[in-house]
């Protein structure tokens, strides 16, 4: 076999890889969006489950995603960003430095499931928080906190050294260097990465099953403390736990988790592309 | 003329003021918090888990039979199953991945890299819970009838969906891999008369190794911890695999026993015990992995750091 | 000039060394003078970029840079640990060789060190803005555009504007490093006229481009050589009728 046969031969395979890898990709969303919209109804979206969630709407699952996803932001936020700050504006490199960074790594590594029983034996049981939003979304939260500390820290060194010399050569604290120049430019890139995050904590349900999803409660959650419906567990529930549940209602909910999930994909993608757009660096 | 900024200078020494002294103090504090958060992970494991070894003989853990309404806590169908879907994963999509990686980053002109590279995302970003529902719906009926099995949840379509989920991690750590080898290789190779594809494969591909390593390494990661889609698809059988076949008959992972059984346990329950040492079992998994990732990882700066000096 | 001029800073056996052990300045003593140009140059890696940023302790940013003997500011010492260094880099200003518009408005980025000193009063902001442009050189090219992004200047204006930002602040020192390496002879000449007038009110320290920018500048100019300062001269005398062979050598254009 000739050389170049054995090249054709080998991109054809490799195309064929791309292909297989992202295909299914294409297919998955579109079937879900072809099948789910017909069942996508304002109804469908505004009202309560009714006859053991056969029937009616996932108001209150769309409304506990909402809580649980907002509330993870408010804690996850502001400490992965300042842990971020922490690592590329303060840190020198020493072993604490070190072990700060593998801890993060590992944080990213554990299994989603094993932040549930951290949740549940902590926040649940050992603080008493019981079941509830509260419970669920520290969990959350501290599971998001190495994709935003990650992304956010490699935002801030993408900003030039230059900066923050001129700025400090003008009389600048660090802190002010940091706040007025360093911040301000990394903005876009933190805030992409806090949407990634926040991303993967409203597909989550490993984390919340014990520490804040509820099977079905036919009213909003009152304070932080109540339990929540929420989407991903929703979907769970109704596509194994429940014999005769309509096709429409699971392929309808799968799709409002998907849209949910991935406009918040297409803001961080669309904010990136607008700050690359418009760098002056 | 204005009155000089002298007369505005603050005092020697004040210009760091106190707000500004408690705000870098809670940067530090948030910045240590990672390791803090490690420690309270390992250690309410430890405390949920540990009691386990005083209530179940290591031999009844290492045992082949998980049956707990009966006293039944032998891990090692667990264990197994976990092996056997994550073996699985990694056999599809270790090739799958590199070669989706090398077509990405070395052949795949420039538009179809912006349409690939953010359709690969796409799939990091869906839900688990969603693949696990298509998994349920579409693959494993297709599983079915093509392996004509009496059941499409196996093992198998466990593999397919993880090798998926952890595609996009392999994919994008290769890519960089592949992206950091010096344009000046290739230019040497194809100088020498090498075609495309031989440069890729003898120089291009080996010289990213290290890379292409970790990339595996941290897929492989998370495969094993995935929890919703396995025990979406599975068929949750706890049963010793016995081999390869075993990937087409319906396993029980170490993730999806916690998330099916946790919700049902009395707090404090021997049950509830060994479910939280199964967890720790899973915490220290991912630790060693994720160590020995980011080892390489050093390792190789280090590397470029001596290099460079 | 019959008395020699009162010296603002004062340099004392001063030695940097860097943590790889390499030594950037040994042992230097040198007197700046209120209200004149100091040259300092060189061939490159001699020091002078390292001597200016000790000025006003922008080497504190670097990890691991031991620095020994004094400097003294007006008497006071301003190389020891204890400094404000946030006060004394009010005082002693710089502009660097690239021009680096921070990333905001023409009058943003002049009023930047104003706002971080706690200036409030908007008045007075926009007093010292003209000001600073005008001695700058720039008022003219940009009192109409001043709230454009600063990057849209041409790299001329930029550096100017540089000048300006650190006018701004009304310091007493100002350190230039190579100010003019990237700009056209226009705007060099531009900046170099700039400076002519501005030290009637300040003192200024310039690392030159050339020997030929030394030689227009220079009020004082001193001479280094691989971190050493080989001689010092008030005026031309250096360019003219140097002691040393070696600095003779070197504004001959026998090397460097």
């Amino acid at each position: 076999m000739s050389r170049h046969t054995t090249q054709r031969l080998a991109f054809a395979l490799l195309t064929l890889a791309a292909i297989v890898t992202t295909a299914p990709i294409v297919l998955i969303v579109g079937y879900i969006a072809a099948t789910g919209l017909p069942a996508v109804s304002w109804e469908f979206l505004t009202t309560m489950p009714r006859d053991g969630m056969r029937a009616g709407g996932i108001w209150p699952a769309i409304v506990g995603t909402g809580l649980l996803t907002a509330g993870t932001g408010l804690v996850a936020v502001p400490l992965g960003i300042a842990a971020a700050i922490y690592l590329a504006e303060y840190a020198k490199d020493t072993t604490l430095t070190r072990a700060i960074r593998i801890a993060i790594i590992n944080l990213a590594g554990i299994p989603s499931v094993v932040y549930g029983l951290f949740g549940l034996g902590l926040f649940v049981l050992f603080l008493n928080f019981g079941t509830s939003i509260l419970a669920g979304c520290l969990t959350l939260a501290i599971m998001t906190l190495p994709v935003i500390i990650s992304t956010a820290e490699e935002a801030l060194r993408a900003v030039p050294q230059s900066f923050r010399v001129v700025s400090i050569s003008l009389g600048g604290t660090k802190w002010q260097t940091i706040r007025r120049v360093v911040l301000p430019q990394a903005l876009p890139g933190i805030l992409t990465g806090v949407i990634l995050g926040l991303e993967r904590a409203a597909g989550e349900t490993a984390p919340i099953l014990f520490t804040a999803a509820a099977f079905f409660l036919p009213q909003l959650p009152g304070s932080a403390m109540d339990a929540t419906m929420a989407l991903p567990y929703h979907l769970f529930v109704i596509s194994t736990q429940i014999p005769g549940m309509p096709i429409q209602i699971q392929y309808g909910t799968a799709l409002v988790l998907l849209v949910f999930v991935l406009s918040m994909n297409l803001i961080a993608t669309v904010i990136r592309a607008r700050a690359r757009a418009q760098r002056q660096w | 003329m204005a009155p000089s900024l002298a007369t505005l200078k603050p005092p020697a020494r004040a210009s760091r003021n106190w707000g500004e002294l408690i705000v870098e103090a809670l940067i530090r504090a948030a910045g240590y918090s990672a390791i803090l958060f490690v420690f309270l992970i390992l250690l309410f494991l430890l405390r949920e888990g540990l009691p386990t070894f005083a209530e179940v003989g290591l031999g009844d853990l290492f045992a082949v039979r998980w049956y707990p309404i009966e006293d039944y806590f032998g891990l090692l169908p667990l264990i197994g199953g976990s092996l056997i879907v994550t073996l699985g994963a990694t056999l599809l999509a270790m090739p799958l991945g590199l070669a989706t990686a090398v077509f990405v980053a070395e052949i795949a002109p420039r538009w179809l890299r912006e349409i690939l590279k953010p359709l690969i995302e796409v799939l990091g970003g869906l839900p688990s819970v969603v693949l696990g529902f298509m998994g349920m719906l579409a693959l494993a009926p297709l599983v079915r009838e093509t392996l004509n099995t009496p059941t499409g949840l196996t093992a198998f379509t466990g593999s397919i969906l993880l090798a998926g989920m952890a595609l996009p991690t392999l994919v994008s750590v290769a890519e960089d891999a592949l992206d950091a080898v010096p344009r000046s290789y290739r230019d040497a190779a194809l100088a020498l008369g090498a075609t495309p594809w031989q440069t890729i494969w003898r120089v291009t591909v080996p010289a990213a190794r290290t890379g292409v390593l970790t990339a595996g390494m941290l897929g492989i990661g998370r495969a094993i911890g995935e929890t919703m889609t396995v025990m979406m698809v599975t068929g949750n059988a706890a049963r010793l695999p016995d081999g390869l076949g075993a990937l087409f008959l319906p396993v029980r992972t170490m993730t999806a026993t916690i998330a099916a059984e946790m919700g049902e346990v009395a707090n404090g329950s021997t049950h509830y015990h060994v479910l939280f040492t199964v967890g720790l079992a899973l915490f220290l998994i991912s630790f060693l992995v994720n160590l020995m990732a980011s080892a390489v990882v050093f390792r190789q700066k280090k590397r470029s750091e001596r290099l460079l000096s | 000039m019959t008395t020699p001029p009162p010296a603002k800073i004062t340099i004392e056996r001063l030695s940097v060394q860097y943590r790889d052990g390499t030594e950037s300045l040994r042992d230097i003593s040198l007197s700046i003078p209120a209200h004149q140009i100091t040259v300092l140059f060189g061939p490159a890696g001699g020091g002078k970029s390292t001597l200016l940023r000790a000025l006003n302790r922008l080497n504190d940013l670097v990890d691991g840079v031991r620095v020994t003997g004094r400097i003294l500011l007006d008497g006071e010492e301003i190389s020891g640990p204890g400094v404000d260094t946030v006060a004394l880099r009010r005082r002693v200003g710089m502009v660097f060789a690239q021009p680096v518009p921070l990333p905001m408005s023409i009058r943003q980025n002049v009023v930047y060190g104003l706002e971080l000193a706690g200036v409030r009063d908007a008045a007075r902001r926009e007093w010292e803005l003209e000001k600073a442009l005008r001695a700058a050189a720039l008022w003219d090219e940009v009192q109409d555009r001043l709230d454009a992004p600063a990057v849209a200047l041409s790299g001329g204006q930029q550096q100017r504007l540089c000048l300006a930002r650190v006018l701004a602040l009304e310091p007493e020192v100002i350190l230039l490093d190579e100010p003019t390496s990237g700009l056209d002879p226009i705007s060099t000449a531009k900046v170099e006229q700039s400076l002519q007038e501005i030290k009637r009110l300040y003192t200024v320290v310039i690392v030159p481009h050339s020997v030929q920018q030394a030689a227009r500048l220079a009020d004082q100019a001193a001479f280094f050589l691989q971190g050493e300062l080989v001689e010092t001269a008030a005026g031309r005398e250096l360019f003219v009728t140097p002691r040393e062979a070696r600095t003779n050598d070197y504004v001959t254009g026998r090397f460097g």
